[in-house]
Formats: C-alpha cells, sequence, structure tokens
C-alpha cells in the first residue's frame, strides 16, 4: 500500500492535471440539459449569469487570450480553491480523536 | 446539469434552495461520525477531484456533451454524507466563481446532484453490491451500477422541479422524455469513469473506500 501522503499528493496532482492541462481538450458542446431546452424551445428562459463578466466567468481568466492558457489557468485555480476549502471544511468537522467523546 | 437562472421561477427556486439548505445541514451533522484524521483529506481531495473532471465535457451524441457529476463517486469513496457536502461545496464554487450554474437556481442544482444523485446513486450502489459476490472486484461494478442510476435520477428531479415552477410551458412529458433519454447515454459515461476511479482508489488504497469498508467492519460482536 502506498502512503498517505503519497496518495493525497497524487489525487491532487492528478486533479491539477486534468483541470489544468487535458480541460482544453473537452468538448465545448451544449450539455445534457442546455441541448434538451435548445430542442425543445426554453433554452431562451435562461437568464444571464450575474457574474457572467465575473473574472473566472466560464472557465476561462478575464484577460488571459490564449484559449489554452486562460482555461487551465482557471481549472488549477478551481482545483487549489476547491482543495483548500473542502479540505479545511472537512478537518474542521472531522472527530477529534485527542479529546475523549462526551 | 447546471441550472441556469430562469428556467424555474423563484418560488420553486427558494423553496429547493431550503430543501438543499436542510440537506445541508442534515449532512454537516451525519458527516461528523465518518470523518476522521484519515478520511478528512480524503473527502477534500474528492470534491477536488470531481470539480476537475466535471470540467471535462465528453461528447454523447450529435452536439451534446456531457460531464461526470460525481455523486455516487463520492459517496462510494467517502459515504453519502461526506458526499452531499463534497458536491455541494463544489456546486457553490461553480457557482460563484465560474458562473456555472444560476445563482438563484443554486438550491435546484444542489437538491438534483448533492442530494438525489448522491443518495439514491449510493442507495442503487448497495443494493447492487448485495447481489454481487462479496469480494473486492464486485465493488467497481456496484459503483458503475449507481453512477449510472444517478445521473437520469437526477434528471428527473430537474424535471420535477420544471413541472413544479417551470417558466416556460411545454409539456412536462416531453421535457420529461427528452432529459431522461440524453442522461441515459450521459449515465454511461458517469458508470464508466466512476468505475475507473473506484477501481484505482480500491487498488491503491482498498482501506480507504467507504463502500468497501462496510461489509468487512462492521461485525458486530455480540453476547448471546
Amino acid at each position: 500500500m502506498i502512503s498517505n501522503k503519497k496518495f493525497y499528493i497524487g489525487a491532487l496532482l492528478v486533479s491539477l492535471l486534468l483541470a489544468g492541462v487535458v480541460s482544453f481538450y473537452a468538448s465545448s458542446n451544449p450539455d445534457g440539459l442546455e441541448k434538451v431546452a435548445g430542442k425543445i424551445g426554453f433554452l431562451d428562459t435562461a437568464k444571464d449569469h450575474a457574474i457572467a463578466d465575473g473574472p473566472l466567468a466560464d472557465y476561462g481568466v478575464k484577460g488571459v487570450d490564449n484559449e489554452r492558457l486562460s482555461v487551465g489557468l482557471s481549472g488549477v485555480i478551481g482545483v487549489l480553491g476547491t482543495a483548500g476549502i473542502s479540505v479545511g471544511l472537512f478537518y474542521f468537522l472531522r472527530k477529534d480523536k485527542s479529546k475523549p467523546s462526551k | 446539469m447546471h441550472i441556469p437562472d430562469g428556467f424555474i421561477d423563484l418560488p420553486t427556486s427558494a423553496t429547493f434552495g431550503a430543501i438543499a439548505a436542510a440537506g445541508i445541514a442534515l449532512s454537516l451533522k451525519g458527516a461528523r461520525e465518518s470523518l476522521d484524521e484519515k478520511s478528512a483529506p480524503l473527502a477534500g481531495l474528492t470534491a477536488t477531484f470531481i470539480f476537475a473532471v466535471q470540467m471535462l465535457n465528453f461528447p454523447v451524441a450529435a452536439g451534446t456533451s456531457g460531464h461526470l457529476i460525481g455523486g455516487a463517486l463520492a459517496a462510494i469513496l467517502v459515504g453519502p454524507y461526506v458526499a452531499t457536502l463534497a458536491l455541494s461545496v463544489v456546486l457553490i464554487m461553480q457557482a460563484f466563481l465560474f458562473a456555472d450554474g444560476g445563482l438563484s437556481a443554486l438550491g435546484l442544482s444542489i437538491f438534483n446532484m448533492s442530494l438525489l444523485g448522491v443518495w439514491v446513486g449510493y442507495g442503487a450502489f448497495l443494493t447492487a453490491r448485495k447481489v454481487l459476490p462479496k469480494q473486492k472486484t464486485s465493488i467497481p461494478v456496484a459503483a458503475a451500477v449507481g453512477a449510472f442510476i444517478s445521473v437520469p435520477v437526477a434528471a428527473i428531479g430537474f424535471v420535477g422541479q420544471y413541472a413544479i415552477g417551470g417558466t416556460a410551458t411545454y409539456s412536462v412529458t416531453t421535457v420529461l422524455a427528452g432529459m431522461v433519454g440524453t442522461h441515459l447515454l450521459i449515465g454511461i459515461g458517469e458508470a464508466v469513469i466512476t468505475s475507473l476511479a473506484v477501481s484505482a482508489v480500491i487498488a491503491s488504497r482498498p482501506d480507504l473506500v467507504y463502500g468497501w469498508k462496510p461489509t468487512t467492519s462492521n461485525l458486530e460482536i455480540r453476547k448471546a
């Protein structure tokens, strides 16, 4: 069995690679819901996103013109952000084994 | 299946927002039981991995793409309570940072993916695990079953929301047929990715897989 540390680092690296590099090759076709909405005819009931002009909107970094770099960078930011927030949250929620349970 | 603002009216969105909040509150409570020093980082990395893989849209049919939801995957790796939280973190990040999924529709999306996708997917996984041989190699197969089912179920969740508060007037059966048909195809992709990811974790660290451990570690010793 590989160690905890190696496993965690491996999982983070795989996530960074997928979001930072492979994401560029993802299909840009509409997803299932969008496609169905378009076909049936209610896609135009969608409103613009409240942060449609945000710095990371639609998985691109505003101001970075190179598509590959823009998508990849937004993916890396998303991975590190998700990792930071979720690892923090789950550490906070964990049972503290060092203290006796009530 | 991130719902944009506008598809579903505000009262319905707000109602599902309240249900989603209640589900998250219950999960915050339930998650404490399964989170310890060892599983907390795994739970965080599961959310991280799901965020990354959700960026990878794969083509399904002419002009349509789909991506992993990850509800069943997360439930199998870290348990359903933690999975609900992990998926919710991902959806909140996507809505607030990447403009993916409307802000007023966030409760609708959390209900479909973090609650329905996770819990129904996990239920289907448990059922499949029960009928399959009691061995490690059955887990990725049961994972594929749970993952496959979770996607059309989440899609049906949207159809239910459309039936209650859709702003368009197209018939519910038309939307149901379209959503289920497309998402059965996307479910195949969900099954393949989930099965591969569970296989990889089982091969390297079987002790970290929540959906594998219960069959072996929940044996109680009772006095006669």
